[in-house]
């Protein structure tokens, strides 16, 4: 299901859509005494709820020789409590007629269920039990951390783009935690215990480092009630120190070639950008938005318009860019080359229309568009509670207010043409950029090459 | 394109899987009522009243899918398609795309087997719902086919077609099919060869044929009344081109002798696919495949193929079947991927999950907690306009009851364990089942 990657999708197709902030009025919030927060939207168009928890707790947080293990604790998350016991989790919501699933991050760890509204009690009851009652033990981790790195293989090992974007995160952060893939390292999945499942549990899975978001046809305050009773008996504890691990600023280009069996080189070029911290002071991320939307944000848009389909040296082309986040941000742009073209030849193009945003600036007409498209997705998120939900959430594990998602939207339709052409100048620059390119290997040749290491048999 | 993987999920089981039985899976509790008429050029249209959100979405599709095209000429119809997008006489390509973002819309396409088609999203406002519809009516109805986008697109398809050459899921998915349906054109997927034959004629030649008002289906769904949803759905059909006659009947669909292929790949994983071709969207068997394979494959966290395949022995982290039906016998699907030193185990576990399905049949208990799901998740089905969108211009295109909604939940909870093992024994013979591991180390 959409899940699968999700951001990532949502990020690389509709870049605006992500940061399209939207009228989150009608929201409530509330705090229990044990420091859960509680977000509701009510939403009556269909007689269903979406109920989502957030954990402050996503791969930055882990340390070196356990990387992965937000992500193995989140495929934990469905075994056995102290009362329910392995499966059950999934049979419930099932019977129920519900949908669930859970996705890990850099940011943050989120677990949902989508249900008929009469079946939102149970499910609360459900996740605030695993908030609190979850057993880590040895036999059911050693099954599933085997499925966890079929889940690397599958994801990453065989995919020579997603090689790709793991060796840019490496590259380009030295100290930031961004550094390590969500995933995991092959060679930490292997040497896991089940003790650092757990370790990781105890430390994070508390209702001071959690909030909730249900979005449908619910009451408020009876979501409230039935927050108080199922999460609210639930202690709170002390949380870790939280290192800031500043990244230090980067002091030139940097390269890096990855070779894996594919047909058509990749090119991959991130530049250090911010991201969204004050709502109403900060207006650069604000221009980066629609600079992103200049450039990748309909079939018309700069890049695809030139380079694909002018001068034809790209194939593909995308751009992204995500003003919330935890850590660092990254300006992405991505390609692949045109037929009979090389992945210098992309580059070169994708630099000129860098170059010319940065000495021409953008249209009048590119603005109103994106902001167009800005005000319009506005609406169409409207439809999707799902979407809804995880917009709340990813505000709010950014350090965001689901409150400032309406003050983002004001934020964005202020940019002015010249603020987008000073963004390109100051961010898209050589000594903050890093470049990976993919050089394919004939599938016969790399039959051959070594196992990489830690792919252990 | 796909770069920076910040987020990972447990899968519910596999994509597809879900959208096929989303696709199916609707129930009985008040779902809207769809108007349903024909326009003055013979297109068929459904409509939704949706009043909630100010916003249309539309969806224009054909019977212009892969199976209407000539082996010789794979891709065809792909690229028909992508062309269409490529500018009209009035308006460019760039002035199309940039006509469809001023006012904030967005248009998606799709291309299966069958179907060929578009879906437009925009606001209901006036200014913005006028021009959004006017161009994407222009560009469904005169289209100019440039050479120049003709050239470019059919030299991308060749990249992409290489691309898709080298991963183990499209060469298993490829091969797949390709073992299914044999002769028949289910069985089709381009090749840089087919592509390079294509002439920018063929692409008119298709659009001609098979973009035609008369097997065109208009589903609406959203902020509008009767009279608005009958303009729009002549605005987007009176121009399109008129069919000279009925198309070509279609081969029936031969079941397969059974047999396993193995393709050599340097992957860490293989792709494992077992699989025959099934049933036909209109079959009534539907009901009781839909309920046997929520227990077998389909039912996310709780089905047979996940508790066996993954939970139990970690072979994988996804793990599915689903029933695709399509005009013609649609494929029954098993898939799965997992490290290749145990693939040859992997592939053992499922065949014991199945064969041990189709002796018995699901039990009770499994019957009850499927038709507990199916049933009771109905509202979760339709609880979007996108998701009633979706199943709406299904019931159009295949012409199933307009009722098909409402009645779901009679015809699920009608459905008993005999009837399933009964179904399964006679659509899943064992003999006819083909199976492609790609990444087996064998040559």
């Amino acid at each position: 299901m959409g899940i699968r990657m999700f951001r990532c999708l949502l990020v690389l197709a509709a870049a605006l859509a992500v940061t399209a902030a939207s009228a989150q009025t009608g929201a409530h919030e509330y705090k229990l005494a044990n420091g859960l927060r509680v977000i509701v939207k009510e939403d009556h168009r269909a007689p269903t709820a979406l109920h989502m928890v957030w954990y402050h707790a996503g791969s930055m947080d882990e340390v070196s020789g356990t990387s992965g293990v937000a992500h193995v604790l989140e495929h934990m998350m469905f075994k056995a409590t102290k009362t329910v016991k392995s499966g059950e989790f999934s049979r419930r919501v099932a019977a129920a007629g519900g949908r669930e699933n859970a996705f890990t991050s850099y940011d943050y760890t989120a677990y949902f269920q989508q249900v008929p509204k009469a079946a939102l009690a149970e499910m609360m009851q459900l996740e605030a039990d695993r908030m609190a009652n979850l057993l880590v033990t040895e036999s059911e981790f050693s099954q599933e951390i085997k499925v966890v790195m079929e889940e690397r293989r599958l994801r990453t090992e065989d995919r020579p783009r997603a090689l790709v974007a793991e060796a840019l995160n490496a590259e380009a952060f030295f100290a930031h935690p961004y550094r390590r893939p969500v995933i995991g390292w092959m060679n930490d999945l292997l040497n896991m215990s089940y003790v650092d499942a757990r370790n990781w549990y105890k430390r994070w899975y508390v209702p001071n480092n959690a909030f909730v978001v249900v979005v449908g046809d619910v009451k408020a305050d009876e979501v409230l009630a039935l927050a108080k009773k199922y999460y609210g008996r639930i202690k709170a504890r002390p949380l870790p120190e939280r290192k800031p691990q500043l990244e230090p600023e980067q002091r030139g280009v940097r390269r890096l070639v990855v070779k894996a069996p594919a047909e058509l080189p990749y090119l991959l070029m991130g530049w250090k950008c911010p991201v969204l911290r004050d709502v109403s002071q900060d207006w650069q991320p604000y221009a980066l938005e629609v600079l992103s939307g200049v450039l990748d944000g309909n079939e018309s848009a700069r890049l695809n318009q030139s380079l694909v389909r002018n001068s034809r040296v790209a194939g593909e082309v995308g751009a992204s860019y995500d003003m919330t986040a935890r850590g660092p941000g990254l300006c992405l742009i991505e390609g692949t080359p045109g037929p009979g073209k090389n992945a210098a030849e992309l580059e070169a193009g994708l630099r000129a229309e860098l170059a010319l945003l940065v000495r021409d600036g953008v249209t009048e007409e590119e603005l109103a568009r994106v902001k167009a498209q800005v005000v319009a997705s506005q609406v169409f998120k409207r439809d999707s509670i799902f979407g809804q939900a995880r917009e709340i959430g990813r505000y709010e594990t950014a350090g965001l207010s689901y409150r400032d998602i309406d003050r983002v939207l004001e934020g964005i339709k202020a940019v002015t043409a010249e603020q987008v052409r000073s963004v390109a100048k100051l961010y898209f620059v050589d000594d903050h950029l890093t470049v990976v390119v993919l050089d394919p290997q004939p599938l016969g040749e790399a039959q051959s090459r070594p196992a990489a290491p830690g792919a252990r048999h | 394109m796909a770069p920076l993987v910040r987020s990972l999920g447990k899968p519910l089981a596999h994509a597809l899987a879900v959208a096929a039985l989303w696709i199916a899976a609707c129930a009985a509790q008040a779902a809207p009522p769809i108007q349903h008429w024909i326009t003055a050029s013979g297109a068929r249209v459904y409509f939704v009243e949706s009043r909630g959100l100010p916003m249309l979405d539309i969806k224009v599709e054909f019977d212009a899918g892969a199976r209407r095209v000539p082996a010789e000429r794979a891709g065809l119809g792909g690229l028909t398609h992508t062309l269409i997008k490529a500018g009209s006489a009035a308006h460019s390509e760039e002035e199309i795309g940039r006509l469809i973002a001023d006012v904030g819309a967005q248009l998606d396409g799709n291309v299966d087997r069958d179907r060929a088609g578009f879906a437009l999203r925009t606001l209901s406002s006036e200014r913005e719902r006028k021009q959004a519809i006017a161009t994407f009516a222009e560009m469904l109805q005169a289209p100019a086919f440039p050479q120049g986008a003709f050239a470019r697109e059919k030299a991308r398809l060749v990249d992409a077609v290489r691309e898709g050459e080298t991963k183990p899921a499209t060469i298993a998915s490829n091969a797949f099919y390709r073992l299914m349906y044999g002769a028949h054109p289910y069985a089709l997927a381009p090749t840089p060869e087919t592509i390079l034959s294509i002439e920018r004629a063929d692409v008119e030649g298709y659009y001609r044929a098979n973009y035609v008002a008369e097997r065109a289906v208009v589903t609406i769904v959203g902020d509008a009344d009767r009279g608005l949803a009958e303009r729009i759905a002549e605005q987007l059909t009176a121009k399109l081109p008129r069919a000279n006659d009925t198309p070509a009947p279609l081969p029936p669909v031969v079941q397969p002798q059974g047999q396993t292929l193995r393709i050599a790949h340097p992957a860490s994983q293989s792709h494992i696919l077992l699989g025959l071709p099934a049933i036909a969207r209109d079959d009534p068997d539907y009901f009781p495949l839909l309920v046997g394979n929520y227990v077998l494959g389909g039912g996310g966290f709780v089905s047979r193929l996940y508790l066996e395949v993954r939970e139990k022995r970690g072979y994988a982290y996804s793990v599915y079947s689903y029933f695709l039906p399509l005009a013609q016998e649609g494929p029954f699907e098993i898939g799965l991927q997992t490290k290749k030193e145990q693939a040859e185990e992997a592939l053992a576990r499922v065949r014991v999950v199945l064969d041990e399905f189709l002796a018995r049949g699901p039990s009770v208990a499994e019957m009850k907690a499927a038709k507990q799901n199916l049933v009771g998740g109905f509202a979760l089905r339709i609880d979007s306009n996108r998701k009633l969108l979706d199943q709406v211009a299904i019931i159009g295109f295949y012409k199933l009851p307009l009722a098909w909604l409402n009645d779901f939940a009679a015809r699920v909870e009608k459905v008993s364990a005999t009837e399933v093992r009964a179904v399964f024994a006679r659509r899943v013979r064992p003999g006819n089942l083909v199976t492609v591991v790609v990444g087996s180390g064998e040559n």
